[in-house]
């Protein structure tokens, strides 16, 4: 089965519980879709068994030996991207989305297009089975597309290797790359915290969430920090019908796991909160 | 009022929840509250939440469009140049079976298919993108918020508008996207310094050091401000003082800020103290930037 873990806000503690759902099972594929800011290999430093180079999008050039300075491409250009800078037809490689129409109807051909392919996919070995990964490169879009195959490695991986389970830490937001990380697994997991920043975003990322038809959990994390914002996110989630999996306290310790590289339950495995953690997944596999 | 000072600054962050957001709230209430007028341009338009924390009224809203196309099938001879035309395969077609569809989704309004149609089958049409929205908050002071529609691809597009209409005279703050990616480069490249967020986990330095790289191969200045100090480990200061990235400002871990935050509370108010370190630390970065326009 996939379990998706995402959170509309950031830093809600959404790696975290991946990575202590990925330590609580037997062998587990675990997906790391977070592919703008992929951590959770530092906590599980994996083996580097494949790596593959993915072509995020592409930007125009221009060949000046070609250029005659003409303008039509500036004049065609929607993204705002080629203007003149010191009387000389530049294109800025930041606004340039890579339609290629410039490069299209250049009269003299001066302009190609160069693939951006610094991003990659990376899969390897952990210490509790088969971690893949990606990782974007700054600046570059198209992450939703990146987040696919990872999810696609990893669902090959697990076919392979006999895996059931296979764990996918999710991206903030609500955009398409959170969308792909979603889309067709068997349950998404909501990670917030009872801040009124979390109760918008948690609102915002349901709204996307319930047209996919897909069985929903929410975690209410460090809920004692503020009690009343807690009890607000648990009536509106009862009044929508989506199953609060479970709350966990704040506790410092959490951060002390992360910087010795383990998981929660790794770390202190008899503690109140990994035995929390350790009921909530029971709750979401059955 | 004091006269303002020009300048851009970006609130950003790699990792999300790092701060960025109680940072780009709480300089701007100490700015608004010590007499600068102030813009806060909310860039994080999938969750903006800076509106969460004042009060303010409404006086402009307005819908950032962008074009998709529209084919008349009457006219469409199913020769399939837009299809060749288009680089984000956002229209499906079958010659054989007559069958031509754009995929809005995937659409990002470039135009190469009209441009591509000989046969005059291809108009455009308006669709939204989202909303942008100006509030006033205080005297001169205004929050310009940029929100994603639902489903949308991107938030480039809204991003881009918000930050254009801030305009470019007064202290305009931008509280970015989380991220390293497109959304985050659009915001920052405008920006004449930026603040990058950040906490002394493993995770915030890693997510520390890609924003770094980034704003490097921009060109920008930088400084880093470390939310939640004391918890956590030490590596994220030997990383700033090995790489000489000004260390801004310390807001230590501590749960009555956490408390008074999840509250939707500005946590300088009625702190002098906190207030100052602000204003502290606005004064150095212009300092920092005006040192580097004489470079220029």
């Amino acid at each position: 089965m996939q379990i998706a873990v995402i959170s509309g806000k950031g830093g809600t503690g959404k790696s975290s519980i991946s990575a202590a759902f990925a330590t609580l099972s037997d062998k587990v594929v675990l997906a790391d879709c977070d592919v703008d800011a992929a951590n959770l290999y530092i906590l599980f430093n994996p083996t580097h068994e494949e790596e593959q180079v993915y072509i995020s999008g592409q930007k125009a050039e221009i060949d000046y030996t070609l250029c005659t300075n003409c303008g039509l491409c500036a004049s065609y250009c929607r993204f705002d991207a080629i203007s003149l800078v010191n009387e000389k037809i530049t294109i800025s490689d930041i606004l340039c989305d890579g339609c290629k129409l410039c490069s299209r109807i250049c009269p003299t051909e001066a302009i190609s297009m160069i693939d951006s392919n610094d991003s990659r996919m990376f899969a390897g070995t952990f210490r509790n089975g088969k971690m893949v990964y990606g990782r974007l490169a700054p600046g570059e879009d198209n992450s939703g597309k990146l987040v696919n195959i990872v999810r696609d490695k990893a669902k090959e991986i697990a076919k392979a290797e006999n895996i059931d389970t296979i764990i996918i830490d999710g991206p903030p937001g609500i955009g398409c790359p959170m969308i792909s990380t979603i889309t067709g697994v068997d349950s998404v997991v909501i990670v917030t915290e009872p801040t009124l920043s979390g109760k918008h975003d948690l609102e915002r990322t349901i709204e996307i969430t319930s047209k996919f038809n897909l069985k929903t959990w929410v975690i209410i994390n460090k809920f004692d920090l503020n009690e009343d914002m807690t009890l607000e996110i648990e009536n509106y989630c009862r009044g929508i019908d989506i199953a609060i999996a479970g709350k966990l306290g704040f506790d410092p310790q959490v951060v002390q796991a992360m910087v010795n590289c383990k998981s929660i339950p790794e770390w202190i495995p008899n503690s109140t909160i990994s035995k929390q953690i350790r009921e909530i997944f029971e709750n979401i596999k059955n | 009022m004091i006269n303002p000072p020009n300048i851009k600054i970006a609130i950003a962050s790699g990792k999300g929840g790092t701060g960025k957001t109680l940072v780009s709230t709480n300089l701007f209430y100490t700015l608004q509250q010590n007499k600068y007028p102030t813009t806060l341009v909310d860039c994080d338009a999938e969750e903006p939440n800076d509106l969460v924390f004042f009060e303010g009224k409404l006086v402009k809203t307005y819908e950032e469009t962008q074009k998709v196309p529209v084919i008349d099938k009457s006219r469409c001879t199913f020769c399939g140049r837009c299809h060749d035309y288009c680089n984000y395969n956002a229209i499906f077609i079958l010659p054989p079976f007559k069958i031509i569809k754009v995929i809005e989704d995937l659409c990002h309004g470039c135009g190469a298919c009209s441009v591509a149609c000989n046969d005059m089958a291809i108009s455009e049409k308006d669709e939204s993108l989202g909303t942008i929205s100006c509030f006033d908050i205080a005297e001169k002071s205004i929050i310009i918020e940029a929100k994603m529609k639902v489903g949308v691809f991107s938030p480039v597009s809204v991003i881009k508008q918000a930050i254009k209409e801030a305009g470019n005279t007064g202290i305009i703050l931008l509280d970015s996207p989380p991220g390293t990616s497109c959304p985050f480069i659009h915001t920052v490249s405008t920006a004449d310094f930026v603040i990058l967020v950040t906490e002394p986990t493993p995770f915030g330095l890693s997510d520390l050091k890609q924003s770094v790289d980034t704003l490097k191969t921009l060109n920008k200045k930088y400084g880093v401000i470390i939310n939640r100090a004391g918890m956590g480990d030490n590596e994220i200061y030997d990383y700033l003082k090995q790489e000489h990235i000004p260390l801004l400002m310390e807001i230590p871990f501590d749960k009555t800020i956490a408390r008074n935050y999840s509250k939707g509370e500005i946590v300088v108010k009625d702190k002098p103290e906190f207030q100052e370190q602000f204003l502290t630390m606005f004064n150095s970065i212009l300092e920092q930037n005006a040192n580097s326009s004489h470079q220029r």
